[in-house]
């Protein structure tokens, strides 16, 4: 029995095959029934690029979805920066007066109830009577990404030696260069990682977004949950094929990356 | 005036005074040994001569102008890390090139000065490899290049050679003395390693408790210890705490509860106070059958102790035996073993005479 743990087992195999499906399935079924002939979604009546047809044209719909791909391509590239940003100050800087507060405050979103956020920054919004719209969206799911990215780069700051930083002081670095020739190359992949998962969260938020967004400036979720109340359209699942395509590239292109730039035999130091 | 002087340096972590008042002149040239226990403050007092922390108090001169304050980039100071923190994403080659792009060298001269040492560290054909594609010693060796690189006037060595093992070790703390002679530099390591600070340095200084106990070269540590605690701290010793009962032409008679009266040579200073340690290192206790025949012509006075062998630890050079006294008391001794066949060896159980003369004896305050 030496090499039972590396061998899948039936029980293995049949655990890992329910796993898969019981993720799986639903989204199959999705993408399936998106080439549905059918104009009811739970009948299937052959195969057809129709509901494909019907989203390029739908005008409103194209929209939403070109309005939250910039909303989450600017979310989290802010997000990124100031996540960023904070995780330095946190596991750097000197301990500063209310580093404890500061650092309680900024992950309290990853716990804060999606309604009450929005709420809040819906009342705040209207307090400076600002027009609601594409950067009041933005700036909502800034808010509520920044603490994920701030969760990732921080964990990565954490396995990083300190003396890395100090060693590159001795040999001449000032401290800002020490961290841009040093430790930001190191963080690379958790900073493009943290882009990422506020990419994605950005992407598939309809709490938020609902309470910070304004007439004409609907998110896709927006856009789709007010869509499906008044009956499932094959054209949902078309569009939601769609995006889970999308969501597969980058993550295929972004794991090539990665493993391109750990790979890479010599690199050709700045400067 | 000395290459570095530090002058009443303190530094208290909160409450912890980690180095206190310490004062040491440091020449330019020289291969200087900070050795103590773990917590003593020789890491803290290094990492204050390479910038990354700030003196509380004191002054620390390089060639006459106070760096007390000075950062750790704009100091001609170098440091090479106990864990040699090399760029994890960096080849060989920009390793040992960082600090000379920061310095704005141009690029030929980089080229050159990297390759003279790569030469130097023994690296020829591993410029291009990433630091996880090297050996522990490979490791070790960009690391002494990279710190080396921008010649500064002193190198920091934070116990360089702790991760080798014992092998390696010994190889390269031979190669570190011989590049240290050729290039003239200062070297000052931090090590708690008394046999790779006794081997390396010209001259050592003991830590204690954030201060200096004692600075002297190798063989004074070993043989004049300023106090019982670095009698103890460096190298093994037997000692007898007594009290002195005579004094005359130099020669205390000690009477000890555990070894009978003991005839010792006073050192200079001489102790002031009554209540004493007898100390004697286990090598200079002989071992015999019989008890040595006095010598009344020498001027050895010779100290005997009668007892049983109760261990034997044959080492392959040398062979160390426990031998208890009639009081109980228990002396080590090691003797070298000079012939292949053992016919001076002794056994457990056996009636010995344990000898040492007057003059290897240390006193020592209690």
């Amino acid at each position: 029995m030496a090499h039972s743990a590396t061998r899948l087992t039936r029980f293995n195999m049949t655990s890992l095959a329910l796993g898969l499906a019981f993720l799986y399935l639903p989204i199959v079924i999705l993408v399936i029934y998106s080439f549905n002939a059918s104009r009811l979604v739970t009948v299937w009546g052959g195969w057809s690029l129709r509901w494909y047809h019907e989203f390029f044209s739908d005008r409103a719909m194209l929209d939403a979805a070109w309005m939250s791909l910039s909303v989450a391509a600017v979310s989290a590239t802010l997000a990124t920066l100031l996540g960023t940003l904070a995780a330095v100050g946190l596991a750097r800087g000197e301990r500063f007066r209310g580093r404890a507060l500061f650092s309680g405050m900024l992950y309290s979103p990853l716990v804060m109830p999606e309604v009450i956020s929005g709420l809040s920054l819906l009342l705040l919004f209207v307090a400076l009577n600002a027009e609601r719209g594409f950067w009041t969206v933005t700036i909502a799911h800034t808010t509520l990404t920044m603490c994920f990215v701030t969760v990732v780069v921080q964990s990565r700051l954490a396995t990083l030696d300190r003396s890395l930083e100090e060693a590159a002081m001795d040999l001449g670095c000032d401290p800002v260069r020490a961290f841009l020739l040093v430790t930001l190359p190191l963080i690379v992949p958790a900073i493009v990682a943290g882009w990422m998962l506020a990419f994605t969260l950005s992407l598939d938020d309809v709490v938020i977004a609902s309470f910070t967004t304004g007439p004409g400036s609907a998110t896709l979720p927006i856009r789709i949950y007010s869509e499906v109340r008044l009956g499932v359209k094959p054209e949902i699942n078309a569009i939601c094929t769609l995006v889970i395509a999308l969501i597969a590239v980058i993550i295929v292109v972004a794991s090539f990356a990665s493993k391109l730039s750990s790979a890479r035999g010599e690199s050709a130091a700045p400067l | 005036m000395p290459l570095l002087r530090i002058e009443g340096v303190a530094k208290s972590f909160g409450n912890f005074r980690a180095v206190d008042q310490l004062s040491l002149d440091i020449r330019a040239g020289e291969f200087f040994a900070l050795l103590g226990p773990s917590g003593c403050g020789k890491t803290t007092l290094l990492r204050m001569l390479a910038g990354f922390e700030t003196a509380d108090e004191g002054r620390i001169l390089l060639g006459g102008s106070d760096i007390a304050q000075v950062l750790p980039h704009e100091r001609p100071v170098n440091m090479m890390f106990q864990n040699y923190a090399l760029f994890p994403h960096l080849s060989v080659r920009d390793n040992i090139a960082f600090g000379l792009r920061r310095a704005g060298m141009a690029r030929r001269d980089i080229a050159t000065r990297v390759a003279e040492m790569v030469a130097l560290v023994k690296l020829e054909g591993l410029e291009k490899r990433k630091p996880d594609q090297l050996s522990g010693g490979q490791r070790q060796r960009v690391a002494l290049a990279r710190s080396l690189a921008r010649r500064p006037q002193v190198l920091l060595l934070d116990e360089p050679l702790a991760a080798l093992d014992k092998k390696l070790r010994e190889s390269t703390q031979g190669e570190l003395m011989e590049l240290q002679r050729r290039l003239g530099m200062t070297f000052i390591i931090v090590t708690h390693d008394q046999e790779e600070a006794m081997t390396m340095a010209g001259r050592i200084g003991v830590m204690d408790a954030g201060r200096l106990v004692q600075v002297a070269t190798p063989r004074n540590l070993y043989e004049a210890p300023a106090s019982r605690w670095i009698a103890e701290f460096v190298g093994d010793i037997n000692l007898f705490n007594g009290q002195i009962a005579a004094r005359e032409n130099g020669r205390l008679t000690v009477s000890t509860a555990e070894a009978g009266a003991l005839a010792v040579s006073e050192l200079w200073p001489p102790v002031t106070k009554e209540m004493v340690s007898v100390g004697i290192r286990p090598e200079k206790v002989k071992l015999s059958r019989r008890a040595p025949a006095s010598d009344a012509g020498a001027s050895q006075t010779i100290n005997r102790l009668e007892g049983v062998v109760t261990d034997v630890n044959y080492l392959g050079g040398v062979t160390s035996y426990r031998v208890k006294l009639e009081t109980g008391a228990v002396v080590r001794s090691s003797m070298a073993n000079t012939a292949r066949l053992d016919v001076d060896a002794y056994l457990a159980g056996q009636r010995v005479v344990a000898w040492f003369t007057a003059d290897d004896c240390l006193v020592l305050e209690q």
